[in-house]
């Protein structure tokens, strides 16, 4: 039969569309070695010389350095935030039935129902009245609070999978509550918090709408974070020609993410796909 | 029992009032806001009832970004889900036949790696990314199709408005193909290669088999990502304000664009708030629609 075509035409499909997700990826990454007259000239050339001068030029002069310092601060202290408290409340809520545990559980869950734009304007205000507007505790803040709904969504029924025995078996040995949940249940509940924290961190480290609304005001620029300053560096570059700069700033903000996630691809795909099948 | 509801309010609690604080109150603002001409200036402002939702009915830019959330919200989950199924089937069942029926293609881990690039790359990068590829002079298509000798069709693609929302569109799929591929690559690696034997036994194509065995298998999955995709339609706000601005002359508008302009440029954070309420009851009916529309018989094995 023609069992032996159908191999290769699949393969052919298949390189066409890994050529199309791979090519302006690696596009970005040679632009970024050329000179801007190589770019203007011919977009499909190769940098004659690696010139690394325009990566140093875009993390100190466009402050691409600067931005992904703000990125790596507020992501570690929302994240922190997120998994600690996310997996409080979800423990709670799993293990301890008491009065009114539906209306929180729901409280909870019922904010992934929402478009995040309806809350744009209020939260502008509330994070203005609060002294917060533009400054990285403040939006530090609103991320955790923004990757809450989720979290505790899916670490509740992580924990209502753990078996009961091991948490009765410790406190007959005189655990108490704390100690259960520290030394007991979060050691157990590993595999839930790492697929969990995962798409935290990538929902977090690339949330664009969210900065671009609370990071504005006076000296705000100097607190940007990553995709903020990027955009802004894509408009400003534009004015003054240097092309080669936004693509090593380019550059810079995709590959860590990019090697990180070639380390650790499986439990990336898991973690995100998880996430979509709530 | 009394150290019980201390720990139970100890654990509840600081994930309670950040969340109510920043999400729960902000979202009930909203509602409230909507109803009134506040301009987040001057502290005073007016009740004005439903006057917001009457000037929405007749705002003809309103009604100009609504009508490309709508073409997004048929036509990205539509192509993207095609092409994912299209891809994933290639991945999955597209190898070789013999006597134990059908297998994957070789290679298929790193088609299933390289598949997923874009999900993880931030939609800023990809903006800017997509937005130097369409430039007219120093892009990549435009150089692409210069050198195989299309200078005609070098065009200047997103300061065309016949062009700039397709430029969007195209954007959109590209970045969300690759998801889909693994999700439906792993949800048909759980369906029984036998049945794939006996279908080619029969005489089956292999469109046959994609259309007949192996969609009605994974239906549950594509119901997911219709869901998922159309939220990604009714947003659309951070390709499209980064890639064209709405623009040229609005060809490229959506709605959360016009919300975040009308609060944050206009400053008419009433009239915004009240475009936001919209684009809520939209989100609702869109899910319960997607919802009836696609329940079907699960198939059970």
């Amino acid at each position: 039969m023609k069992g032996r075509s159908v191999p290769a035409l699949s393969h052919l499909f298949l390189i066409v569309w890994a050529l199309l997700t791979t090519l302006p990826l690696v596009w970005a990454v040679l632009s970024s070695f050329k000179s801007d007259n190589e770019i203007l000239t011919d977009p499909w050339s190769l940098p004659s010389r690696l010139r690394w001068e325009n990566w140093s030029r875009a993390w100190n002069d466009a402050h691409i350095g600067q931005y992904f310092l703000n990125s790596a601060i507020v992501v570690t202290g929302a994240l922190t935030l997120t998994m600690l408290f996310g997996a409080m409340a979800a423990y709670v809520l799993a293990r301890y039935p008491f009065r009114g545990h539906r209306v929180v559980y729901y409280l909870f869950v019922g904010g992934m129902m929402f478009p995040v734009f309806l809350a744009l304007v209020p939260l502008f205000f509330v994070v203005r009245n609060l002294g917060l507007l533009g400054t990285l505790p403040g939006l530090t803040l609103v991320y955790a609070a923004y990757s809450l709904p989720f979290t505790v969504f899916f670490l509740t029924a992580f924990f209502r999978t753990l078996p009961t025995s091991v948490a009765e078996a410790a406190q007959v040995d005189g655990c108490g509550h704390f100690g259960l949940f520290f030394r007991v249940m979060l050691p157990m509940a590993r595999p839930g918090l790492v697929g969990v924290g995962i798409f935290n961190f990538l929902f977090q480290w690339n949330q664009y709408v969210l900065p671009i609304v609370l990071m504005q005001g006076e000296g705000a620029e100097r607190k940007w974070v990553l995709a903020q300053g990027l955009t802004a560096l894509a408009v400003n570059e534009g004015y003054r020609g240097d092309f080669s700069g936004l693509f090593a700033g380019m550059t810079i903000a995709m590959l860590p993410v990019i090697l990180g996630y070639l380390l650790f691809h499986r439990q990336v795909q898991s973690g995100l796909a998880a996430g979509q099948l709530r | 029992m009394r150290g019980k509801r201390l720990f139970i309010a100890v654990f509840l609690i600081p994930g309670l009032l950040l969340y109510a604080l920043f999400v729960v109150s902000p979202y009930a603002q909203a509602f409230q806001i909507s109803g009134t001409d506040w301009s987040g200036l001057s502290p005073s402002y007016e009740f004005i009832g439903l006057e917001n939702f009457r000037r929405l009915v007749g705002d003809g830019y309103f009604w100009n970004a609504l009508r490309h959330n709508g073409l997004l919200l048929v036509l990205l989950p539509v192509a993207t889900i095609l092409l994912g199924l299209f891809f994933a089937s290639m991945i999955s069942v597209g190898g070789r036949a013999d006597r134990v029926g059908v297998h994957g293609v070789r290679g298929a881990g790193f088609y299933r790696v390289v598949y997923f690039f874009p999900q993880v790359l931030s939609v800023a990068i990809i903006g800017v990314l997509w937005k130097e590829m369409y430039a007219p002079h120093t892009g990549m298509i435009n150089g692409l199709l210069r050198g195989v000798g299309l200078d005609g069709l070098a065009v200047a693609w997103l300061g065309d408005p016949r062009f700039a929302f397709w430029c969007v569109l195209t954007v959109l799929i590209w970045m969300n193909v690759g998801f889909y591929v693994v999700l439906f690559s792993a949800a048909m690696q759980s369906i029984p290669r036998d049945l794939y034997e006996a279908a080619l036994l029969d005489g089956a194509t292999r469109l046959t088999t994609l259309v007949r065995i192996t969609v009605p298998l994974v239906w549950d999955t594509i119901q997911v990502a219709w869901v998922y995709l159309a939220i990604v339609a009714i947003d659309g706000f951070a390709i499209v304000q980064i890639i064209t601005d709405g623009g040229p002359s609005s060809s490229s508008d959506v709605v959360g664009l016009r919300l975040y302009k009308t609060a944050f440029a206009d400053g008419q954070f009433g009239y915004a708030s009240a475009i936001g309420v919209a684009m809520f009851f939209l989100t609702l009916t869109v899910a319960a629609m997607f919802l009836r529309v696609t329940r079907r018989d699960r198939v059970e094995l």
